[in-house]
């Protein structure tokens, strides 16, 4: 095969996408013919309301629902053949979730280490892990909490913990901080960003937040309702690393207005 | 007096008042003592009891057979229910069975037992396990079922294995609801036994008192019904110990 720089870049690759729930007049079309490709280590936003079908195609990138037509690949391999999913294809990748989705009957760090655990890390070194990702992410204190005594922003800490400690390649996260108050939220989305550099993961983050889209993604992707559909794709042209600052910038304002702008465009 | 002692003093002087009430009853309406003993021709009874072998021998056979029927209740209870859970086919075609089993009171089966398994402790053993087996069956059943979506989702991104998957996540989501179940069956798994014993057979705390009722010891006969209480009572403690150690993350342990 010759060599192709953009090929070997080439993270993940969304084509002609459809997924239609039920059949007959009751059928709903979650997503249509969605397109969407990512370099390695890019930061894309999939921003939308209610009904837009970005939670849907989030979850057909990770291997929870399959699609009824179309393709996903993560790194040239198919994830989906047919409605089988490909373990090999979506090895790669974590996943965090509107709640936290902690195991109360773990304590904070048997819970990060959960997925060193199911891959067969032994307890030493799993423990040892999942300290320091912890450590790392401000639970410090709360290792040994069960997570029912830990405060909601607590918990989603644990949970980003958790989806990094396995050092993924991809990073799904479906409106993660959603339920969070806003101040919580900025401190998280920081910290995010960061690791996010850093390990030069891959992150698809599905929000109906304009500010947190236009704040966190190199790239945002928006969606509409009926038919739900991708409408628009711009680039966010801010230099990292950000700081909370950038919020109040004049290009940042005008950004966030021309997002609101293609949103309503879509209605 | 703060709240703390009213609680512990309130019961104890209830339980009080009721012996001094029955005993008085007893004596001045001239109950014979066929029909009601006062209480402390009962306690003589029982301290009399208590020291002869006999009485240990019958409970420690009632025992065995309430705490084996028991466990083979739990085992198959919770086995079922996951396999019913987890294969809904399973559930459907064994549907009628299960709807027909309930509606049976079980007790009424006993005497078949009898006939089928003999007057010794197999017996016994069975009728406890056909009591005992619905509440943690049904429990099982209806708690495999409810694991979270989500929750399947977290595993599912893991790429966990079966195996993985049901001692990691399926078992301790379900546990608090099995483990009420299982309280519920130790009390019908004691019923069970003591029925049995009742029907057939020669051992037994349940043989014991129609024995003594044969015999017209009444004392004996409410001693006897006296330590079946105090043994129910012991189990049930157990279990429900048992359950608050392996639950107490759960929310209604915790707000209990």
């Amino acid at each position: 095969m010759p060599f192709d720089a953009r090929q070997d870049r080439m993270e993940i690759n969304v084509s002609g996408l459809t997924k239609v729930f039920g059949d007959g007049p009751g059928a709903v079309t979650a997503i249509k013919d969605a397109d969407l490709t990512m370099e390695r280590g890019e930061f894309v936003s999939l921003l939308g309301p209610s009904g837009c079908g970005k939670t849907t195609l989030l979850r057909i990138v990770a291997g929870l629902e399959a699609p009824t037509k179309g393709t996903v690949e993560i790194r040239g391999n198919a994830v989906w053949n047919g409605t089988r999913r490909s373990a090999a294809a979506t090895r790669p990748v974590s996943m965090m979730f509107q709640e936290a989705r902690l195991f109360p009957w773990f304590t904070v760090v048997d819970n990060v280490a959960l997925p060193l655990r199911v891959a067969g890390v032994g307890r030493k070194e799993r423990t040892e892990r999942a300290t320091a990702i912890c450590e790392t992410v401000g639970l410090k204190e709360f290792l040994h909490h069960r997570p029912n005594a830990l405060s909601g922003g607590m918990r989603q800490r644990a949970s980003l913990a958790r989806a990094l400690v396995t050092d993924p390649q991809l990073l799904l996260l479906d409106e993660p901080f959603g339920a969070l108050d806003a101040m919580t939220r900025d401190a998280l989305n920081i910290e995010l960003m960061d690791v996010c550099a850093r390990a030069n993961v891959t992150t698809i983050l599905v929000t109906h937040s304009i500010s947190e889209a236009a704040f966190l993604s190199d790239r945002v992707v928006v969606l509409a309702p009926r038919p739900a559909r991708i409408t628009a794709m711009i680039d966010m042209p801010f230099d990292r690393p950000r700081g909370l600052d950038l919020q109040q910038s004049m290009s940042f304002q005008k950004m966030v207005g021309e997002l609101r702008h293609k949103l309503s465009e879509g209605e | 007096m703060s709240e703390r002692t009213l609680k512990i003093a309130l019961p104890a002087i209830s339980v009080c008042l009721f012996l001094v009430g029955w005993s008085f009853y007893v004596r001045t309406a001239e109950v014979s003592a066929f029909v009601l003993p006062p209480p402390e021709a009962i306690l003589v009874a029982l301290i009399e009891m208590v020291q002869t072998r006999e009485l240990w021998d019958h409970t420690l056979v009632t025992v065995t057979e309430a705490v084996s029927g028991f466990l083979i209740a739990v085992g198959l209870g919770i086995s079922l229910g996951f396999i019913m859970a987890r294969i809904p086919p399973v559930e459907w075609a064994a549907k009628p069975f299960i709807v027909l089993l309930q509606l049976i009171p079980k007790i009424a089966l006993a005497p078949l037992f009898i006939l089928w398994f003999g007057f010794g402790l197999e017996s016994k053993i069975v009728i406890a396990a056909a009591l005992a087996f619905f509440p943690v069956f049904s429990n099982a059943l209806q708690a495999f079922k409810s694991v979270e979506p989500g929750d399947k989702d977290v595993f599912t991104i893991l790429q966990a294995n079966p195996v993985q998957r049901f001692y990691l996540l399926d078992v301790p989501s379900a546990l608090p609801v099995i483990l009420t179940g299982t309280e519920v069956a130790v009390v019908l798994a004691m019923i069970g036994a003591i029925v049995g014993e009742f029907i057939g057979g020669n051992e037994g705390l349940g043989y014991l008192a129609v024995a003594h009722l044969q015999n017209l010891a009444v004392p004996e006969l409410f001693a006897v019904i006296v330590v079946l209480a105090m043994v129910g009572l012991l189990l049930y403690t157990l279990i429900g110990r048992l359950r608050h150690s392996f639950s107490a993350w759960h929310v209604s342990s915790e707000t209990a």
